[in-house]
């Protein structure tokens, strides 16, 4: 898959070289050259793009004509839904996806057909299920949490029957 | 009218000043603190503290029975953001949004804002009609009908003498509204006489605007 990818912060960096390792054609945009260092040495040149990630001309030279889809994950919410949008409306990407942190605002978009990833609520579910329920699931990464880092919280919270 | 603005920049107060001055309701959002207390010295109640794209702050300024939401922040991608939810949270009947990107104008349109402001574009129409060449100078865009007023100078060679507007043949998608000859305006009909250097001023769809362009300035897009 070709897939555009804009902002390159910890979860952009690490979307490309999970989904680069995987083979797939995956070029990055940042409007600071400093955050391609995140992606360390390996990755081609090429494949970074400086530039406002919710201009068209950047997305173009990106190659979002071309791209199978596109994931808008900078550090603002509203920058990624305009860039998600751009990417919809004008260049007919097939899959955009986009991190909005605000729930409300996931909320609405999605209602209005933006498909997205709140890491807020997300997040909250992961710690939840963590404390409330640490072993049921083994192969989710509440998992490694709960064997991690949620003793005291488990002994507070544990759910009745279970209790050691 | 009850009118909410939102971003507290220059835009935005000489907004809600101007619009506290013919009467109306204002309540202007602004989210940085040290902003705030300076607008407040002049604006008053009229301004209140928060982000203008967060439903809560928006439900708490109470949206919901605003008659306008305009959007001037210095960023496009909130003001999508502040209308879009004022839109689809509190089904405000009229949106307003300062664009800077240009490009963003159209979109911003499809997107469901009822207005679109870019400074960025108007300076460039201006200009563009300042400069004396032939070409068709949008002056203005009507977004929901799909509709631009064009301003486009006849040029001294495409004319057979004598010919007049209905000679051109321009389709419907044309509507001329206005020939400005020198000093004299002239509200045109299929009989008025087109003459060289006449300017005119016509309704168009984009089909029509490239009608325009091939019948009157021989151009093809």
């Amino acid at each position: 898959m070709k897939i555009v990818i804009l902002g390159c912060g910890r979860v952009g960096a690490a979307l490309t070289q999970l989904m680069a390792g995987e083979g797939h054609d995956v070029t990055i945009i940042d409007q600071d050259s400093g955050a391609f260092s995140r992606l360390g040495e390996d990755f081609p040149r090429e494949r970074m793009v400086l530039g406002n990630g919710t201009d068209e001309d950047v997305l173009k030279r990106a190659g979002i004509k071309r791209a199978d889809a596109f994931i808008a994950v900078t550090n603002g919410d509203n920058r990624n839904i305009l860039a998600a949008q751009v990417a919809r409306h004008i260049f007919k990407v097939p899959k955009v996806m986009c991190r909005i942190y605000d729930p409300i605002r996931q909320e609405t978009y999605n209602a209005m057909g933006v498909e997205s990833i709140c890491p807020t609520i997300v997040g909250a579910k992961l710690f939840r299920d963590a404390v409330v329920n640490p072993v049921s699931r083994t192969t989710s990464p509440t998992h490694s949490l709960a064997q991690g880092t949620s003793v005291p919280l488990t002994r507070l919270q544990h759910p009745a029957g279970e209790r050691q | 009218m009850y009118i909410l603005v939102g971003g507290g920049g220059q835009v935005g107060f000489y907004l809600a000043k101007g619009l506290l001055e013919q009467g109306h309701e204002v309540l202007l959002l602004e989210k940085d603190g040290r902003r705030l207390s300076q607008l407040r010295e002049e604006l008053g109640a009229s301004v209140a503290q928060g982000d203008a794209c967060e439903a809560r702050v928006l439900a708490e300024v109470g949206c919901d029975r605003a008659d306008y939401v305009i959007a001037v922040t210095g960023d496009d991608e909130d003001n999508l953001v502040i209308c879009q939810m004022a839109k689809a949270r509190f089904h405000v009947a009229r949106t307003i949004a300062r664009v800077n990107n240009p490009r963003n104008d159209k979109l911003f349109g499809e997107l469901g804002i009822d207005v679109t402001v870019s400074p960025t574009r108007n300076i460039l129409h201006m200009i563009e009609a300042e400069i004396p060449h032939h070409t068709i100078v949008p002056l203005m865009t009507l977004t929901r009908a799909g509709l631009s007023l064009v301003e486009v100078t006849v040029p001294d060679d495409t004319l057979e003498p004598g010919m007049r507007l209905r000679d051109l043949d321009l389709p419907s998608s044309v509507n001329v509204a206005l020939i400005v000859r020198g000093e004299q305006n002239i509200t045109p009909s299929g009989e008025t006489a087109i003459e060289p250097e006449d300017r005119i001023f016509a309704l168009v769809t984009q089909d029509g605007e490239q009608a325009l362009r091939a019948k009157l300035l021989h151009e093809e897009e």
